[in-house]
């Protein structure tokens, strides 16, 4: 067949070459490691069975409450963003003057480093002179100006609030772009029916952007259980274990030496994100079922 | 009637600009307070607040070019992104490219088991035994491929979806006229990308400069450090000085932003090209 000799197979190696080895390999090797005693110390490695699950799962550590911790950020971050995007995106999909600014702003914060993200809200959420409590005082709200971050009771709500000022902007201009692919004549004939501003939203807006939305959140959700970046500039996970995830929990072990828990809770995430990569893998062969 | 439907649509359009105008002060607001407090000095600059200094103090920024070494972690930073741009790019468009066009069932499958990328987390500690095999811990080309390595799957996604947009009797004109495989990928098809490969080229430069995960689990030197990583060490040193933290934020994030101006267009091409298809 010609296309075997015009599109050569060895055109994908290097590709695959590098995310094989430094991408695929060491997850595989991580479920492996998972079930042994490996560790800084270790002078050999041995096969401990489930012992390192046990740990992890018990509620003796704090493990549990890493992998809660995690699940709660990204049903957050994902349900906020989403509804804040989309709002953002309604809003600047109107006539408003100066359009292109607003939405360069409100997308700004998406290319700034997370790192350099935590460390702006170090500053604007410090309780003496940081910004917001500042601002909170000279409106007169002083009880509602908080230890933001040393609190252990509200700071994982603070670093969540950050995660969701920084990528609202991204799900913003996906949703604008979703937007504008709806027909005017869909509104104009609503219009003519009577329909009032809110029906139009439930009925013509939401349905068309559903697909777009499920989009956004798969996205959401990806990033969401992988979270690392905001939380160590903010937080560290502390105070206590408040606003400990899994990748800080991972990073701890990985700086303790003991690299067997820190595979078993990496595997973890792997197997969860096998299922989540199913989903989204299957929602884009249907999407791009036609490219072929 | 009539007057007062023009006057509600009149007040309902001074309220959105409102709304857009507080909405876009509450995004640029702390990035003006990073602003505003490098210009400072330090004794003004550990209020951190929003007013405007009457003497600018221009040596904040050599003193931290200086102090936190920048001129090292600079070109570090350049290497980096750089270096992941242009051998992600390559690597991408090649793979993408014949996994498109060749149909074969082995092309299909790779295609997927590469996109599951997007998806996966990476495992930092069995990366580090494999970073250790292959002599790669605390090299600047480990970090590198690294970048390159963990851009793969979504670039190969974008692009794949490009490469079917284009005719593929271009390729078969190409090759009566007697071109070989490669040649017909470098002259022909890769211009014809050029699009989607400013916009992959755009996105992985922002994500590279950006990352600092890598070289915080694998660099222990910090003359091999990025920016971002000894933006975040200085910080730690020098805390008390925000007016020198701030101007050291500001250069740290000085090419991003301006990335991010030049191209817009292309950045959004890439964030909805994957989601509205889907």
């Amino acid at each position: 067949m010609i296309k075997k000799k015009m599109y050569p197979t060895w055109f994908i190696f290097g590709a695959l070459l590098l995310y094989a080895v430094l991408y695929v390999l060491p997850s595989v090797m991580g479920i492996g490691y998972s079930f042994t005693d490996w560790s800084v110390y270790s002078q050999e490695i041995h096969f401990v069975g489930w012992q390192n699950f046990a740990t992890v799962f018990s509620t003796d550590y704090n493990y549990t409450r890493i992998l809660g911790n995690t699940f709660l950020f990204t049903f957050v971050t994902t349900l906020a963003k989403n509804v804040i995007g989309l709002a953002l995106a309604v809003l600047l999909t109107k006539r408003v003057k100066l359009l292109n600014f607003h939405r360069a702003v409100m997308y700004l914060p998406c290319v700034l480093s997370a790192l350099i993200v935590g460390m702006i809200f170090k500053s604007v959420l410090n309780p003496k002179i940081g910004l917001l409590n500042t601002a909170l005082r000279a409106i007169g709200l002083d009880a509602l100006a908080m230890n933001w971050l040393t609190d252990s009771r509200i700071a994982f709500n603070s670093v969540m609030a950050v995660d969701i000022w920084k990528g609202m902007g991204y799900i913003m201009t996906i949703l604008i772009a979703g937007l504008m692919s709806i027909p005017p004549t869909y509104y104009e004939a609503a219009q003519i029916d009577g329909g009032s501003a809110w029906q139009c939203f439930r009925h013509i807006t939401l349905p068309l952007l559903m697909p777009t939305l499920t989009v956004t959140t798969v996205l959401n959700v990806i990033y969401g259980l992988k979270v690392f970046d905001t939380v160590y500039a903010l937080t560290n996970g502390g105070p206590g274990y408040a606003t400990e995830v899994l990748y800080t929990g991972v990073y701890k072990e990985f700086g303790l030496g003991r690299y067997a828990v820190g595979t078993t809770l990496s595997s973890i995430m792997t197997v969860v994100m096998l299922v989540v990569g199913y989903f989204m893998i299957k929602h884009m062969v249907k999407g791009g079922g036609g490219e072929a | 009637m009539n007057s007062r439907m023009k006057n509600r649509r009149k007040l309902q359009a001074i309220g959105v600009n409102a709304l857009a105008w507080v909405l876009s002060l509450i995004l640029i607001a702390p990035l003006m307070l990073i602003l505003v407090n490098s210009f400072k000095d330090s004794v003004a600059a550990s209020d951190m607040n929003l007013a405007l200094t009457a003497n600018p103090q221009w040596s904040n920024y050599s003193l931290v070019i200086e102090k936190g070494k920048l001129g090292t972690t600079f070109l570090n930073s350049m290497l980096y992104s750089i270096g992941s741009v242009l051998l992600c790019t390559l690597l991408s468009s090649m793979a993408a490219y014949v996994m498109s066009r060749n149909g074969r069932r082995l092309h299909r499958f790779l295609y997927l088991f590469i996109v599951l990328g997007i998806a996966m987390p990476i495992n930092f500690v069995t990366l580090m035994k494999v970073m250790q095999f292959v002599r790669l811990m605390n090299t600047r080309t480990g970090i590198v491929l690294l970048y390159t390595a963990t851009q793969i799957p979504f670039n190969v996604f974008l692009i794949h979806s490009f490469v079917s947009k284009i005719p593929e009797e271009i390729d078969e004109a190409a090759i009566i006229d007697g071109a070989t495989p490669l040649g017909l990928f470098v002259r022909v098809v890769l211009p014809l990308l050029k699009p989607v490969l400013v916009t992959v080229m755009v996105l992985t430069f922002l994500n590279t400069w950006n990352e600092f995960v890598m070289p915080l689990y694998f660099l222990g030197s910090s003359t091999k450090w990025p920016m971002t990583l000894a933006v975040y060490n200085f910080f730690g040193m020098y805390f008390k000085d925000w007016n020198l933290v701030c101007a050291d934020i500001v250069l740290t994030s000085a090419p991003v932003i301006l990335v991010y101006l030049l191209g817009q267009k292309y950045i959004v091409a890439g964030m909805t090209a994957g989601a509205i298809k889907g």
